[in-house]
């Protein structure tokens, strides 16, 4: 039955803030669905939105009205202890400045959303060795975030995101810290997730080199989406 | 990796800074434990005192003596077990540095008052019968190297022999211990009646009087018929606890409690301050890390119990160190002021105090932290509304 739905319903979505006694709405009425498996790039100006929209759908900032739905179920309205919860179980987060702990290893970081599970430390171990192999970064296990490069460091932010085997990527400019060539490389890897483990990867940009990974390129502009085709 | 290394590597973030932290804390509870055995082993004759014992002495101050015939009087009150009388002597040992508790008393009622004393049956014979006996406690004879048949000069700072000598010489035929290792052995007793014979002035006087009731509920009734038998006379008595004429006699010092009590405040106050301020700012320097976690999905009344775990390790840690540094120096120096103050060494109940100082000071510094990292807004701390 939730294999028919899509993952992500956003229904009516409007995002309000006020600073002082100025109303600032950031966008309104935004209506989407993300399918299983999915790869979106969600492109636009600054302050377009396009991370206050990712925010909505990791459950990290609550919409101001409307809906967000996540496998039929409303998560908008879930208090800030089961949306924690629900982040650990269903959400992995890839930033643009990476951050890591600075005082943990890259295994050590890898670990962290693990355990909010209930696996065994040896359970973990292995899955955090599978995550760093598969990000192409296992022999730098036992190396602090300041002892990597800024692409190592985004693909041990990438391991840690996947550890957990979630249902959803959100990439906030996960490259926007990276020269071209290690940025063709994280989003090379983001695409092979998407391709070959089925990941639903949603990523904001505003570089449309980067938006070309994806399979969908939406551009929300002055609080509205203007779907394109890909680019090339 | 467990939630304990996570809660180890917060703590260690900047090693120097914990480091300090932690010598700081350890400093105020050095100070605190120091203090506490100072405290508790100058009040030791307050704890040791039998709830049964009265003490009565002039009404004007306990340095102003009393006729030698109220000790008669007195033990003609009903409710009264074993009735004393003791003369503070005021002794040195050749030297005036070489101070010696030394009290002038009535022998066989003094054992009587004081069964806690223990003096071996041969000794107790000596003192009952040798009329220049000196029995000298543990403590004391420990000090001075003085072993029983030592004959040794005491001299008076206080009082002066008809002859015009301040000197007394004794017999040392007995060295007395205690049942129990809190009771001072630091002093020496001789007869009332060799001291008071030869007396240039002042002689038929008594300094104080100890009494036994035969019931604590007794204690009242009978020190209000003694302090009422000398009503109205040349020299009023008042009749108070044993305890609470060894409280009266520290306070002749000053408010020991007071300014002990003072002084590891203000150190509690100053180090509070430090650390609580350090850590709150440690942190807020960590507000983005912590966002991180609970965007991973850690919920925020584990957040808070973390950053408490934290300032609990630190507390516990510098606490840590530094009764044991105090236990150490105490135990070093014991040896040293058992004269001063005998029992000196650090008591259980110092150990037990500081160790809920230790977890109250851990909630005071570590509350606000914690409630402010369990608030942090994660869209705020990435600074990306």
């Amino acid at each position: 039955m939730t294999d028919q739905l899509p993952l992500y319903q956003l229904r009516d979505l409007s995002k309000t803030y006020t600073r002082g006694k100025e109303s600032i709405s950031i966008f309104k009425g935004l209506n989407m669905d993300i399918q299983h498996g999915d790869f979106i790039a969600i492109m636009g100006p600054s302050g377009s939105g396009k991370t206050t929209l990712l925010n909505q759908l990791g459950g990290i900032d609550s919409p101001s009205s409307g809906q967000v739905v996540f496998e039929g179920k409303r998560i908008d309205n879930l208090s800030q202890g089961d949306l924690a919860k629900w982040r650990s179980r269903n959400v992995g987060f890839i930033f643009q400045f990476y951050n890591l702990m600075p005082t943990l290893s890259a295994a050590q970081n890898v670990e962290l959303p693990l355990l909010l599970t209930g696996l065994s430390g040896g359970e973990r171990k292995k899955r955090v060795k599978t995550a760093l192999e598969i990000v192409g970064i296992a022999d730098r296990a036992g190396h602090k975030p300041r002892q990597l490069s800024g692409g190592q460091q985004q693909r041990v932010a990438i391991a840690r995101a996947i550890v957990a085997d979630p249902k959803i990527l959100l990439a906030d400019e996960p490259t926007g810290d990276l020269d071209r060539a290690t940025a063709d490389e994280i989003l090379g890897m983001l695409q092979q997730l998407n391709t070959e483990l089925g990941k639903t990867i949603v990523m904001v940009t505003h570089d449309p080199s980067a938006a070309k990974y994806a399979k969908r390129e939406l551009h929300l502009d002055k609080g509205e989406f203007v779907e394109r085709g890909k680019t090339s | 990796m467990t939630e304990a290394t996570l809660i180890r590597k917060g703590l260690f973030r900047k090693v120097l800074r914990a480091i300090l932290m932690m010598v700081s804390i350890a400093i105020a509870f050095f100070i605190f434990a120091v203090l506490g055995a100072v405290n508790k082993a100058f009040n030791a004759g307050v704890d040791v005192a039998a709830a049964n014992r009265l003490v009565t002495v002039n009404a004007i101050n306990f340095t102003v003596s009393m006729p030698y015939a109220y000790y008669g009087r007195v033990q003609g009150v009903e409710g009264i077990t074993h009735v004393t009388h003791a003369n503070w002597f005021g002794g040195y040992f050749q030297q005036p540095a070489n101070f010696v508790q030394t009290f002038a008393v009535d022998p066989e009622s003094y054992l009587d008052v004081y069964p806690e004393l223990i003096l071996p049956p041969e000794q107790r014979e000596a003192w009952l019968t040798t009329r220049t006996c000196l029995i000298v406690g543990q403590a004391l004879a420990t000090q001075y190297g003085w072993s029983v048949g030592d004959r040794i000069p005491l001299n008076s700072n206080i009082w002066q022999q008809a002859d015009g000598s301040s000197a007394w010489d004794f017999d040392i035929c007995g060295i007395f211990t205690a049942e129990d290792s809190s009771v001072p052995t630091n002093y020496a007793m001789f007869h009332y009646d060799y001291f008071n014979e030869s007396l240039a002035f002042a002689r038929d006087t008594i300094g104080w009087m100890i009494l036994t009731t035969e019931d604590v509920s007794l204690n009242d009734q009978v020190a209000d018929e003694i302090d009422a038998m000398f009503a109205n006379s040349p020299a009023e008595t008042e009749t108070t606890t044993e305890a609470a004429f060894s409280q009266a006699f520290i306070e002749q010092l000053g408010n020991i409690n007071l300014i002990l009590t003072s002084v590891i405040g203000a150190a509690f106050a100053t180090i509070l301050m430090i650390v609580g301020t350090t850590l709150v700012l440690a942190i807020n320097e960590r507000t983005k890390e912590i966002a991180v976690l609970k965007t991973l999905g850690f919920q925020s009344g584990r957040i808070f119990r973390m950053i408490l775990t934290e300032s609990f390790l630190l507390s516990l840690i510098g606490g840590g160190i530094g009764l044991g540094l105090a236990a150490g120096l105490v135990v070093l120096i014991a040896g040293a002021f058992q004269s001063f103050l005998p029992g000196f060494g650090m008591p259980l109940s110092v150990v037990w105090q500081a160790f809920a100082l230790m977890i109250g000071f851990a909630l005071v510094t570590g509350f606000f932290p914690a409630f402010n990292a369990m608030r942090i807004r994660i869209v705020e701390a990435f600074g990306k509304l």
